[in-house]
């Protein structure tokens, strides 16, 4: 049960995937070929599966909620960020 | 016999006894209980349910036709119910064109298709479209029928003023101005709304940056009845398009044009025409008849009582064509409000009644303009990735069904459920704390309609509940017995009229069960009332005169149902038996 004024925490951030490594390469593999505009399209049917998948709209709202704060934080601290510099 | 051409109808402008007699001080004329101002389907609509109720009514209307071209054409189930009550929906029925199916398109093919009205034991299709004018037509001659309702054609109200007996309207004729006084006024006059200007009240809310091109366009073609729906198609790239079939081979098309297009450009017939030729083929052959483009806003005015005057229709609040929402709603403010205008005239029912019209009323055009906002932000993606989204739906549509629910050309209209309405009666929970029935039929339901036999009559159950409060009454092989005949008795004998609507299997119903005098006997012959209503022996259902459900219980206790039916005419909690007879 939840106290007032406790936020409910549905969503999972605690290690869950059972071979990570073959999950992201199977993740960057999904885009093999594809042009940037497919690229676009197919992340945006997984997230639809999977979202269907979950079902939970709380679940949802909290994963969006992580997905777009960590944009705006990374836009706080980095506003020119260039990935070329990572490699 | 030929048809009456309602396109081309005129109706005839008449004097009226306010300007004919002289009018020497104020007080020379009656007032009136109720003044409608416009009669469009809305307007009409409250003017039949009124003088069906007893309520002499008079309906003014600055012009003298009906509804000229293309407007609303899409008419619910739910709206085709009121109409029945009205004394006109077979009419509109046997005419219209019905239909329950719609398909979508993306691209170049047919992604899935839908039916609206999946189960039996319906009287009426989910929808049927009828052009506006046709409505107007029929709901005119039925107001013809009854007594009580004057339509005064070209009488416009210019100015509006009221105190606390009254309102009284400055109405502006080809033979000059008079003063109308009417106790109550209900403003139906449109989207621009003259009267809701000239009082200074808005409609507020969110204009779409887009445009859509309508064409009504007759032809014989082998489309069946059906509606269908493209997203981004080869023959209007980028944007949707929409064809549905009217009643004389008239075919509805909505090109979305998108914000840039030139309105009178895209008007001309050279533009059109080609339009067309791309959609139906080279080959076929039609005429236009009807050409407009339009934008559109979803929008409503803060309250839509103000005292003595009430709004209803496209004066109060305004949707997106999508789903159909315009005139059904529209229609549905104006049966909420006739019953209730009928019993605080009568003294029945406290002024109070009428603030639940508005909250009511307000409520569903909320619902209303949420159904239309998602729609249109579904069929005009605002940013590059909402309409990435919007594609992604539409492809996994075609073979995933939890998509087709994310697709969204128009939330057909269905009436709002008045969830949290002051008149409803919450259910009890049971001694589990669970909720004691099952189904849609919660408080503030809309009713559903149910095959029925009644006198050895196939029939339905809708028209058996009529347009006053009902108790509705699931009863076993024995009937009733005598302590609860008594109750019913008192009840009905109450100032308030209310119906005794007793149901029985077809088996219980032969034992010849005891009912309360005056009380009918439906025959639930196909199981469809039990089902939609979870009932069974000892449930009682109180519904209102427009048809909603108020309160429910599993068993009849009279206090309580004269608890329900007492705040389902406003009356204050507590309040006692001397106040109501008072008022």
């Amino acid at each position: 049960m939840t106290r007032p004024g406790d936020t409910p925490m549905p969503l999972n951030t605690e290690p869950n995937l059972a071979r990570p490594d073959d999950f992201y390469e199977a993740l960057i593999d999904m885009h093999r070929d594809l042009s940037d505009a497919q690229s676009q399209s197919a992340n945006a049917q997984l997230i639809l599966l999977l979202a269907n998948h979950i079902g939970d709209l709380a679940i949802l709202q909290e994963a969006m909620t992580h997905a777009r704060a960590g944009v705006l934080a990374r836009a706080g601290r980095q506003p020119a960020a260039d990935p070329a510099a990572a490699a | 016999m030929t048809e009456t051409n309602y396109q081309t109808q005129r109706f005839a402008y008449q004097p009226c006894a306010e300007q004919r007699a002289p009018q020497p001080g104020a007080g020379a004329h009656a007032v009136h209980p109720v003044a409608v101002i416009g009669a469009g389907p809305v307007g009409l609509a409250a003017a039949i349910d009124l003088a069906q109720q007893g309520v002499p009514v008079v309906l003014l209307d600055d012009d003298c036709t009906l509804s000229v071209g293309s407007r609303a054409i899409c008419f619910a189930k739910r709206t085709l119910d009121i109409f029945d009550r009205l004394g006109c929906g077979a009419r509109m029925v046997d005419k219209g064109v019905s239909w329950n199916v719609g398909k979508i398109f993306f691209d170049e093919e047919l992604v899935y298709s839908f039916d609206l009205l999946p189960e039996a034991g319906h009287a009426r299709p989910a929808f049927i479209n009828l052009q506006q004018y046709y409505v107007e037509g029929y709901l005119v001659e039925r107001a013809a029928e009854l007594p009580g309702i004057a339509i005064r054609w070209q009488h416009r109200v210019a100015g509006l003023a009221q105190d606390g007996d009254a309102v009284t309207l400055d109405v502006e004729t080809p033979d000059g101005r008079y003063a109308l006084r009417a106790r109550y006024v209900v403003v139906a006059d449109g989207a621009r709304s003259p009267v809701r200007q000239c009082m200074g009240l808005e409609s507020k809310g969110r204009t779409f940056r887009d445009r859509f091109l309508i064409a009504d366009v007759k032809m014989s073609a082998p489309f069946p009845s059906e509606r269908w729906f493209w997203f981004d198609p080869p023959f209007n790239r980028n944007q949707s398009v929409l064809l549905h079939r009217q009643p004389d081979d008239v075919w509805r098309i909505d090109f979305q044009l998108g914000w840039d297009a030139d309105p009178e450009l895209e008007k001309q017939p050279e533009r059109v025409i080609p339009r067309i030729h791309a959609l139906l083929g080279e080959d076929a052959a039609f005429t236009l008849e009807w050409v407009s483009v339009y934008t559109f806003s979803c929008q409503r005015m803060d309250r839509f009582r103000h005292g003595r005057v009430l709004f209803a229709g496209d004066a109060a609040h305004r949707v997106s064509p999508f789903g159909a929402r315009g005139a059904n709603s529209g229609v549905q403010d104006a049966e909420n409000l006739a019953w209730k205008l009928a019993l605080v005239l009568a003294g029945h029912a406290p002024d109070a009644l009428l603030d639940s019209y508005a909250g009511e009323r307000e409520f569903a055009a909320d619902e209303n303009i949420r159904h239309s906002t998602r729609a249109t932000d579904f069929i005009t993606p605002k940013t590059p990735v909402s309409r990435v989204f919007r594609d992604a739906a539409l492809s996994l549509a075609r073979d995933h069904a939890f998509a087709r629910r994310l697709v969204n050309s128009g939330r057909l209209s269905v009436p709002a459920v008045l969830h949290g309405s002051v008149l409803n009666t919450a259910d009890d929970a049971d001694a589990w704390g669970a909720p004691p029935f099952a189904g849609f039929m919660v408080p503030g339901a809309p009713c559903a309609d149910a095959p029925v036999r009644e006198g050895g009559r196939d029939t339905w159950l809708l028209p058996q509940l009529g347009n006053r409060f009902a108790l509705l009454l699931f009863v076993g092989p024995a009937g009733l017995p005598p302590a609860m005949l008594d109750a019913l008795r008192a009840l009905a004998a109450g100032p308030v009229p209310l119906a005794l609507v007793c149901v029985a299997t077809p088996a219980d119903a032969a034992q010849g069960p005891v009912l309360p005098p005056g009380a009918s006997l439906l025959e639930d012959t196909q199981g469809w009332l039990a089902r939609r209503y979870d009932g069974r022996p000892g449930t009682a259902y109180l519904l209102r005169p427009d048809q909603h459900v108020c309160a429910r219980w599993r068993a009849f206790e009279p206090a309580r149902v004269q608890a329900a039916l007492r705040r389902a005419l406003g009356w204050p909690e507590g309040a006692g038996a001397a106040a109501e007879a008072a008022a």
